[in-house]
C-alpha cells in the first residue's frame, strides 16, 4: 500500500482534512477529492495554464504542485473566486465579448488575468498579451480576450474614481 | 384591409437575427461550472490505461499479462484479442471513393503494430495511477520491422508493404482533368511554378479525448459520456460494432473542451473503453494524457504539392496542374477517411479563379506513422496557401500588383451560378466585393507606403493576400452517398411548458462556437417570445431528434433551418389554442413579446402562459375533440447544391527580422461572407480562432518524425501552439450573400478562419522576403526555415 498523508488547509475559504498519497498532484485533488471540477487538466506538465488557482494568494500550476505541498496553505479556485466576487467584472467582461468558445481554458485564463489586473490595474493590450502568455486558448484567437480583459481594466479604474 | 401574415422569420418584429447577442450559456463555464466529459464520476466507476507501441511497425510477439493482473487496484487486463471478442473492426474507406483501401483496424493492435502509440493492452484498474503502475508490469515482446515513413518511397518495391493483404502502400489516388492543360500551358506567356510542404499538425484540444462507457447488462443498455461533437454518429458506431440495439445506446456530451474536427473520429481507445465497460458490467473512464493525445487523435495535413500556373502575359490566369502526394496513418480512419482532405485539395486549388483548363492528381499512401484525418478547413489551407502563392508569384513576375491580378481573375461577381473546372457548383460568392472591401478594410496603399518607407530603413515588412472558397454546411454529398451512416439533416424540438416558456432540444450540438445561442435567437425570432424565455438542450441522443451535429460549418446553416421550422409550428399550434380561448380565427393572432396580440391591431389578448395554463390544466375548456399540440419536431436536410460555398479574404502584415529568421505578426484581417449572418460576434469569433489555428500551421505547429516514426515532440512544452504574445490583433468585417436555398440564408463560418490565413502569411513572409531575392514553401514558416532560404545557414 502507498503512504498516505493527512493534510489540512483552507480550500475556498473553507478548512478541509484529507487524507492523500504522496503523489497527488494538487489538481486532481481539488477535481476528485473535493469535486471543485472548475479547475481543468489540459497538459498535467504546467505548461497550458487551463489548471492555474491562487495558492497563497500567487497564481500556480496545480498540475505542478503536490497535493500534500499544501498542507497548511490557502488555495483558491475559480469557483471560490466566483463566490466572492473577485472575479465578477472580469467575467461580465468576458461574458460581453465572448471572450471564450469552449471555456476550457477560461478558468484559468480569468485567475491568471485577474492576477494581471493586480500587479498593473492599467495593462495596454501588449501587457496584456504577455500576462496572458501562459494560458493556451485554443478556440477564440486571444483577440476577445484582451479586448476582455483591458475593458474589465477599464471598468475597475472607472469604479475606483 | 387585412396585414399580409409575415412571410419569414426575417421580417418578424422583435428580431434578434443579426444582433451580437453574449450566449447565455457562457455564464455557466464563466463561473467554472462547465460540466465537461473529464469531470465525469460515477460509482463503482474504474480507470483504464493503455501500453502502447513503442515502434513505428512491430510483430507482436507475445504478451504477458501475469504480472499487470496481480498488480494492487488492477480489475482487468485486455489484449486485442479480448477486446476483438466484444467489437467488430471497422473499415475507414467511402463506396463514392473509387478504389480506396484500408485494412480492418480492431480497436487494440492484434499481430502487428502500425504505429508508434497504437494501443496494445489495455489496464484497468480502480484508479488511473494503479491502471498506469501495472503497465510497467506487462510484458510485450516486439519484433521491430522496418517503417514506412517516407510519403515520396512509400510505394517504391524495395519499400515494406504495411498491410500484406492490400498489396501496396497506397490508399487512393484521385485525378481531376478538366480542358485542355497541356496546351494552355505550352501557350502560355508565363508559367510559375512551385513544391510546396505542409507537414502534419494536429487539433490539441485543450481538453484530451475522454469517456466514461456505462454499461447496464440488465437492461443491456450502454451510456456513454464521450467528448464528441458527433453523438448520433457515434450511437451508430457503437450499436453496430458491439453488438448493441442503437436506441440501448445513449451518448451524452454536454459541454466539449474543444473540438475542430479532432473530435468525431473513430479512435480505438474509446471502443475498447466501451468494450471494457461490457466485460465489467460498471463504468469505465478513459481520460488521455497529453502525450496520448500526441500519438492517437488524429494528426492533420502532410502535403506534398506541386503545382505550376499558367498565365498570359497580361496577368490573365488559364490553368492549374497539380499533384499532391499526402501521407496518413497505416489505416484509413473511420468512417470518414483519410481521403477527404486530399480530395479536397484537388477540387480547390484556384477555386476562386474563373480558369478553364485544370488538372490534379491526387495519391494518398498509408505511413506507419498516427493515423490522420479530417481537421478544421479541410484541405483548404493547403489549397489556398499553393493557390494565392502562385498568384503572388505571378503578379510580382509580371510586375502587377497583387490586388490587381486577383480583381482581374476571380469568378466575377456576376457570373453566378458558376461550375469551376474542377466541378464544384457555385450558387453566388461575392468575391469581388469581398477584395473591394478588404482593400478599404486595410488602407491597403497606406500599407504598402509604409512598407516601401520602411523597406528603406531596412526594415522587412510583408503584406499577403490570402483568398479562400469554403465548403460548408454539406448536405449527403460527403458521407452519405459514400455509405456512411452520417446524418446530413438535422431534427428540433420545441416543447411549450405551461408557464409559458419554451424548451428546445436540437441536434446540433454546442461546441463553444454558440449553437445553443443562435438557435434560441432564430426560436424566439420566429415565436415572438424573449430568447431569455428559451432554454436549449443539446448533446444527448437519449432526449434530442436525430442529426449529423457539429462539423463542416453545419450549425448555423442547417441548425437554424430546422429551428425556425420547429418554431413555427410550435407558434402555430400556441395560437390554435389561443384562437380556441378567444373564440377567434389563429390568422387574426400573432405572438409578440411573449403576449397573444391581435395580428392587425397588435393589441395584447393573452399572455403566452395563459395559453400553457389553459392548454395543460384546463383543456375542458376548450372544444370537443381539441388536443393543444403543444409539443413539436421538425427536421431540415439542405437544399440545392451539395454543398453552401461561402468565400472571402484575409490580409497579413508581418515584419521579417533577417538576421534571426523570426516573423513578427502585426496585424490579420478578416473579410467573410457567410450569407447571413445570424450573430456578427460570434461569426466574428470563429473567424478569429480559425485565424489562430491557421496561424499556428503557417508559423508554429508540426509533428516532427524521426526516420524511425518515431513522434519527437509529443508534448505541449515542444509542440508550439500559438499563444496570446505571439498573435495580433485579428479583424474581421462581414460581406452577407446569404443563400437563396433556405429561409434564413445563413452558410457556415467555422472554416474561414483557417482556409487562407496559411497562405496570406506565406505571401506576407515571400512579401517581405522579395527584395532579399528569397522565398520560403514550406510550413511552418521556422526561423530555420526563413534563414536558410536567405542563404544565411
Amino acid at each position: 500500500m502507498e503512504p498516505i498523508h493527512e493534510i489540512t488547509l483552507t480550500v475556498d475559504g473553507e478548512q478541509t482534512t484529507r487524507r492523500v498519497t504522496a503523489r497527488r498532484s494538487l489538481a486532481d485533488f481539488l477535481r476528485e477529492d473535493l469535486g471543485l471540477t472548475g479547475t481543468h487538466v489540459g497538459c498535467e506538465q504546467g505548461v497550458c495554464g487551463a489548471c492555474t488557482v491562487r495558492f497563497n494568494g500567487e497564481q500556480i500550476r496545480a498540475c505542478l504542485m503536490f497535493a500534500v505541498q499544501a498542507d497548511g496553505a490557502r488555495v483558491d479556485t475559480v469557483e471560490g473566486l466566483t463566490e466572492t466576487g473577485d472575479l465578477t467584472r472580469l467575467q461580465e467582461a468576458f461574458h460581453r465579448n465572448n471572450a471564450l468558445q469552449c471555456g476550457f481554458c477560461t478558468p484559468g485564463m480569468l485567475i491568471a488575468a485577474s492576477d494581471l489586473l493586480i500587479r498593473n490595474p492599467d495593462p495596454d493590450r501588449e501587457e496584456i498579451r504577455a500576462g496572458l502568455s501562459g494560458n493556451y486558448c485554443r478556440c477564440t484567437g486571444y483577440h476577445a480576450i484582451v479586448d476582455a480583459v483591458a475593458e474589465a481594466a477599464q471598468n475597475g479604474k472607472e469604479a475606483e474614481q | 384591409m387585412s396585414e399580409k401574415p409575415p412571410l419569414s422569420v426575417l421580417d418578424r418584429p422583435n428580431s434578434y437575427i443579426g444582433r451580437s447577442v453574449p450566449r447565455p450559456n457562457a455564464r455557466r463555464l464563466l463561473a467554472g461550472r462547465g460540466q465537461y466529459p473529464t469531470d465525469m464520476v460515477l460509482p463503482r466507476m474504474v480507470h483504464v490505461a493503455f501500453a502502447r507501441s513503442p515502434f513505428a511497425h512491430a510483430r507482436i510477439r507475445s504478451i504477458d499479462t501475469e504480472a499487470a493482473r496481480a498488480a494492487p487496484g488492477v480489475v482487468a487486463v485486455a489484449t486485442g484479442a479480448d477486446i476483438a471478442r466484444l467489437c467488430k473492426p471497422w473499415v475507414g474507406t467511402l463506396d463514392h471513393f473509387a478504389g480506396m483501401k484500408s485494412p480492418p483496424q480492431y480497436p487494440l493492435a492484434m499481430e502487428k503494430a502500425t504505429w508508434q502509440g497504437e494501443p496494445v493492452v489495455a489496464v484497468v484498474a480502480e484508479s488511473r495511477a494503479e491502471a498506469e503502475d501495472a503497465l510497467e508490469l506487462l510484458d510485450i515482446d516486439y519484433e521491430e520491422l522496418t517503417p514506412v515513413t517516407d510519403p515520396e518511397t512509400a510505394l517504391d518495391p524495395a519499400t515494406p508493404v504495411i498491410h500484406e493483404d492490400l498489396g501496396d502502400n497506397l490508399c487512393f489516388s484521385s485525378r481531376v482533368d478538366a480542358g485542355d492543360v497541356d496546351a494552355a500551358f505550352a501557350d502560355a506567356d508565363l508559367v510559375v511554378e512551385e513544391e510546396f510542404h505542409f507537414p502534419r499538425h494536429t487539433g490539441v484540444t485543450l481538453e484530451p479525448r475522454v469517456i466514461t462507457a456505462d454499461y447496464d447488462p440488465s437492461e443491456e443498455r450502454l451510456t456513454a459520456y464521450h467528448g464528441s461533437q458527433t453523438p448520433y454518429q457515434m450511437q451508430d458506431v457503437y450499436a453496430r460494432h458491439l453488438g448493441l440495439a442503437e436506441e440501448n445506446v445513449r451518448v451524452l456530451c454536454k459541454d466539449l473542451g474543444g473540438a475542430f474536427g479532432i473530435k468525431l473520429h473513430v479512435h480505438g481507445e474509446e471502443m475498447t473503453t466501451c468494450a471494457l465497460s461490457m466485460m465489467l458490467g460498471r463504468p469505465v473512464k478513459w481520460v488521455a494524457d497529453r502525450l496520448e493525445s500526441f500519438v492517437s487523435d488524429i494528426h492533420a495535413r502532410d502535403h506534398r504539392v506541386r503545382a505550376r500556373m499558367a498565365v498570359t502575359a497580361e496577368g490573365r490566369i488559364v490553368g492549374f496542374d497539380v499533384d499532391d502526394l499526402t501521407g496518413v496513418g497505416p489505416y484509413s480512419v473511420f468512417p470518414r477517411t483519410s481521403a477527404v482532405e486530399g480530395n479536397q485539395v484537388i477540387k480547390l486549388v484556384g477555386a476562386p479563379y474563373a480558369i478553364e483548363h485544370y488538372r490534379a492528381a491526387l495519391k494518398v499512401v498509408l505511413q506507419n506513422k498516427n493515423v490522420m484525418s479530417q481537421y478544421r478547413a479541410v484541405g483548404h489551407p493547403i489549397a489556398f496557401a499553393v493557390t494565392e502563392s502562385l498568384v503572388d508569384k505571378a503578379a510580382a513576375e509580371l510586375d502587377m500588383d497583387p490586388v490587381a491580378i486577383r480583381r482581374a481573375n476571380y469568378v466575377p461577381d456576376d457570373a453566378y451560378p458558376y461550375k469551376t473546372a474542377s466541378g464544384m457548383a457555385y450558387e453566388q460568392l461575392s468575391l469581388q466585393q469581398s477584395l473591394d472591401r478588404l482593400v478599404e478594410f486595410i488602407d491597403y496603399e497606406g500599407l504598402r507606403r509604409e512598407q516601401a518607407q520602411l523597406r528603406e530603413k531596412g526594415v522587412y515588412r510583408g503584406i499577403g493576400l490570402g483568398t479562400f472558397v469554403e465548403i460548408t454546411a454539406p448536405g449527403a454529398a460527403f458521407y452519405g452517398v459514400g455509405g456512411a451512416r452520417i446524418s446530413a439533416q438535422d431534427g428540433c424540438s420545441m416543447k411549450l411548458e405551461p408557464s409559458g416558456r419554451v424548451q428546445l432540444a436540437i441536434s446540433i450540438n454546442e461546441l463553444g462556437q454558440g449553437t445553443e445561442t443562435i438557435v434560441a435567437q432564430v426560436a424566439a425570432t420566429e415565436l415572438g417570445v424573449s430568447m431569455e424565455d428559451i432554454r436549449v438542450t443539446t448533446g444527448d441522443t437519449g432526449s434530442t431528434p436525430y442529426g449529423g451535429a457539429a462539423w463542416a460549418s453545419r450549425a448555423a446553416a442547417i441548425g437554424s433551418e430546422a429551428t425556425v421550422r420547429a418554431a413555427r409550428a410550435l407558434r402555430e399550434n400556441i395560437l390554435e389554442v389561443a384562437g380556441a380561448v378567444l373564440q377567434e380565427a389563429p390568422a387574426d393572432l400573432d405572438i409578440r413579446d411573449g403576449q397573444i396580440v391581435g395580428r392587425e391591431s397588435g393589441e395584447e389578448r393573452l399572455s403566452v402562459a395563459e395559453v400553457g395554463r389553459v392548454g395543460y390544466f384546463r383543456p375542458d375548456t376548450l372544444p370537443p375533440d381539441f388536443h393543444p399540440q403543444l409539443s413539436v419536431v421538425r427536421h431540415y436536410a439542405p437544399q440545392g447544391l451539395p454543398f453552401a460555398f461561402t468565400n472571402g479574404i484575409h490580409a497579413s502584415y508581418v515584419e521579417v527580422d533577417v538576421e534571426t529568421g523570426g516573423v513578427t505578426l502585426l496585424k490579420h484581417w478578416v473579410v467573410e461572407d457567410c450569407g447571413r449572418v445570424l450573430n456578427p460576434k460570434l461569426v466574428e469569433e470563429q473567424a478569429r480562432g480559425g485565424v489562430a489555428q491557421g496561424i499556428g500551421m503557417a508559423l508554429f505547429e508540426e509533428c516532427l518524425y524521426s526516420e524511425e516514426g518515431q513522434l519527437t515532440n509529443a508534448s505541449l512544452a515542444d509542440y508550439l501552439v500559438p499563444l496570446s504574445s505571439e498573435l495580433p490583433d485579428i479583424h474581421v468585417t462581414h460581406v452577407e450573400t446569404p443563400t437563396q436555398y433556405s429561409e434564413i440564408g445563413a452558410k457556415g463560418a467555422g472554416e474561414a478562419g483557417t482556409a487562407a490565413s496559411p497562405g496570406a502569411i506565406m505571401n506576407a513572409v515571400n512579401d517581405a522576403l522579395r527584395p532579399l531575392g528569397a522565398r520560403v514553401s514550406a510550413m511552418p514558416m521556422t526561423p530555420e526555415r526563413i534563414l536558410t532560404a536567405l542563404g544565411r545557414i
